[in-house]
């Protein structure tokens, strides 16, 4: 791939999950359509953008809860996330879980649970299944700062280190767990710092730059995929929204807003584009009228589709009973 | 040649193991120490370090990584050292694994072994019955076997299943139980409850260890003319209501019997199951008996008292003759 067609595809992505996001938070939250929480990743869009589109095809990967766009790239239609959103069957849990707890085995993604950091030993044994499987596969770990003052992180980090499992690890920082900073989560300055303690390298990037994301996952695959077990990234960024819709954030000084909106990663990238000769700011339009389509006719899918039937509320507890 | 009931837990995963490549065992001091208990002793020998994987002591990364390698495909069988650390288990077994299939169509063929329950002396942190800390979370099954042919059938049942199995195997039964098993291969399936002893005057409803206490007891009530009919769960979820029904429908009579706390025990869950169904047959009131609302004690004096035993049984069975 040519660097403009990666940084076509990063520009894409990012700019389709922004729009999705934007969508369900702005209009269909506040039209009442969206039934439950909304969590959204507006500002943090380079860190999945950035991780997944170097994932292979074999990869597993276990998104967080502000990675929508690992799921765009695997191929899971906006339709599907915003029906997902919005409750219906067509969703990807058709009706069954809320927002980005779902997860795909066709497409080797890999659901949350609310406690975010149990996803971490699951991904290590996903990784340790790869290894006794023979298959090259690399897991993607992703969780937030906050999710590492969690016991299962430590635990789930401590053995696939031990094993030396094909894990990369990623954190978005995004600065608040909830209403929580950083200086209340933990003792150190920096995620990357817990890395020595495992022995794991450990690397800081600038979470904004989804180039920059891009070529320090590429390492940390690569590292991964030659058997050298895990590596650590940590995504600097920040949360430029509450936690959830129902949050205004009051918590978080202004011009820190203010600071990190200047960073944002699709303008950034949009400028950078330019400077490179990538594509023409007219070719960037016309990307964002088709991603604009995409998500009119993904939100048209998603209201035809309908409710599930109480019928099934029964059914899938088991295989069989 | 009589098989323990440690025996065939061990011949049922070996068995298992050469069977399928995709069987693998973790947990704690399991490979080259053979485990606590020395249900894998020889299992690092036979099968090496990729399918007997020794871990650090981190029962939520036990149990999440069989979780992750179940939903590549494999078919991992954790062991808890003991049951009452299944504890640091707990949201990787009852948020993670119990609800990936109703939420997202994604099946956990996992096993989690568990040594549980008292008379052995081991306190309160090696004797617990933590079973129904997870009867009541949908999407796990539940098995407890009293046997050492249900242990060596069920482990192998539970093995093959394609969702989350607990397995609690009762830790004072290992060495003190044995019996011919069959030669070939046989399972046990899941769900199933069995009349161990047929009778017409009063039923007891149990499992684990409790079975044989409840057939000790029952061997003595019959010495008084009295015949008891005994039905041992063997799965404790999903619950098999209809053989316990049948059973009192016959003896119109029914004593529930569990070595784990009363409130919340199986019991209840058994009584209202009992009443909902088949209150019209019951000529007397719905009796338990149970270990009492504490932790399980570590003195000899305490621990008797704490535990049920066929005297006890005896005592409420005859009240319910004369009732």
């Amino acid at each position: 791939m040519s660097a403009a067609e990666l940084a076509h595809h990063c520009l894409y992505f990012m700019s389709l999950m922004r729009e999705v996001e934007d969508r369900i938070e702005r209009k269909l939250y506040r039209q009442g359509k969206i039934v439950g929480g909304v969590y959204v990743g507006r500002g943090q869009e380079a860190i999945p953008v950035g991780t997944a589109l170097v994932a292979e095809p074999g990869d597993v990967l276990f998104p967080s809860h502000r990675d929508m766009a690992v799921f765009l790239i695997r191929g899971v239609t906006a339709g599907r996330i915003l029906a997902q959103y919005m409750g219906r069957a067509g969703g990807v849990t058709g009706g069954r879980d809320a927002n980005m707890h779902m997860g795909d085995l066709n497409h080797n993604i890999v659901s949350i649970i609310s406690a975010l950091a149990a996803t971490v030993p699951v991904a290590a044994g996903a990784a340790l299944a790869l290894r006794y499987q023979g298959s090259n596969g690399v897991v993607f770990s992703y969780f937030g700062e906050g999710s590492t003052s969690r016991g299962d992180w430590h635990e789930g980090v401590n053995f696939a280190t031990v094993q030396k499992l094909p894990v990369v690890f990623i954190c978005n920082n995004n600065q608040y767990a909830y209403s929580t900073p950083v200086s209340l989560q933990m003792a150190c300055a920096n995620v990357a710092d817990r890395g020595p303690a495992y022995n794991m390298p450990a690397e800081i990037v600038d979470g904004n730059d989804v180039l920059a994301v891009y070529e320090a996952t590429r390492r940390a695959a690569d590292h991964a995929r030659a058997g050298k077990g895990p590596y650590l990234l940590e995504c600097k960024t920040f949360r430029m929204t509450g936690h959830s819709a129902h949050d205004a954030a009051h918590y978080v000084p202004k011009d820190l807003f203010d600071e990190w909106g200047k960073l944002d990663p699709i303008i950034r990238f949009e400028a950078r584009m330019l400077a490179e000769g990538w594509r023409t700011q007219a070719e960037i339009d016309q990307l964002h009228a088709a991603v604009h389509r995409e998500v009119d006719e993904g939100v048209a899918w998603a209201e035809q589709s309908p409710f599930p039937d109480p019928a099934t509320l029964l059914d899938g507890v088991y295989e069989s009973y | 040649m009589s098989t323990t009931y440690l025996e065939a837990i061990r011949e049922g995963l070996w068995e298992e193991m050469e069977r399928d490549p995709n069987v693998f065992l973790l947990g704690e001091d399991i490979g080259a120490y053979g485990g606590a208990f020395k249900v894998t002793a020889g299992f690092f020998e036979r099968f090496g370090a990729r399918r007997v994987v020794d871990t650090p002591i981190s029962e939520a990364a036990i149990v999440g990584a069989a979780i992750g390698a179940a939903l590549m495909g494999l078919r991992p069988v954790a062991e808890m050292q003991f049951a009452d650390f299944i504890t640091c288990g707990f949201d990787q077994i009852v948020n993670f694994a119990a609800k990936c299939r109703y939420r997202w169509n994604a099946g956990v063929p996992m096993v989690v072994r568990a040594p549980s329950g008292a008379g052995v002396h081991g306190g309160p942190f090696h004797s617990q019955s933590p079973e129904m800390w997870f009867v009541r979370t949908p999407g796990l099954k539940v098995v407890a076997p009293a046997t050492a042919y249900d242990a060596k059938g069920l482990i192998k049942s539970a093995i093959r299943d394609n969702d989350p199995v607990l397995f609690f195997e009762h830790k004072a039964l290992y060495r003190r139980i044995k019996e011919d098993l069959p030669t070939g291969e046989y399972t046990v399936p899941i769900g199933q409850a069995k009349v161990v002893r047929e009778g017409t005057d009063l039923t007891i409803v149990t499992y684990g260890a409790m079975l044989w206490v409840a057939l000790e007891a029952a061997a003595k009530l019959a010495e008084e003319g009295a015949s008891v009919e005994v039905v041992d769960l063997r799965t404790l979820l999903p619950l098999d209501r209809e053989t316990v029904c049948a059973s009192v429908r016959k003896t119109s009579k029914v004593l529930l019997l569990h070595e784990d706390t009363r409130t919340g025990g199986m019991a209840g869950e058994l009584a209202a199951s009992i009443a909902e169904s088949v209150f019209e047959y019951l000529d007397a009131p719905i009796v338990r008996v149970t270990a009492p609302d504490t932790p399980v004690p570590y003195s000899p004096p305490l621990e008797d008292a704490f535990l049920p035993n066929a005297e006890k049984v005896i005592e409420k069975a005859r009240w319910l003759f004369r009732y």
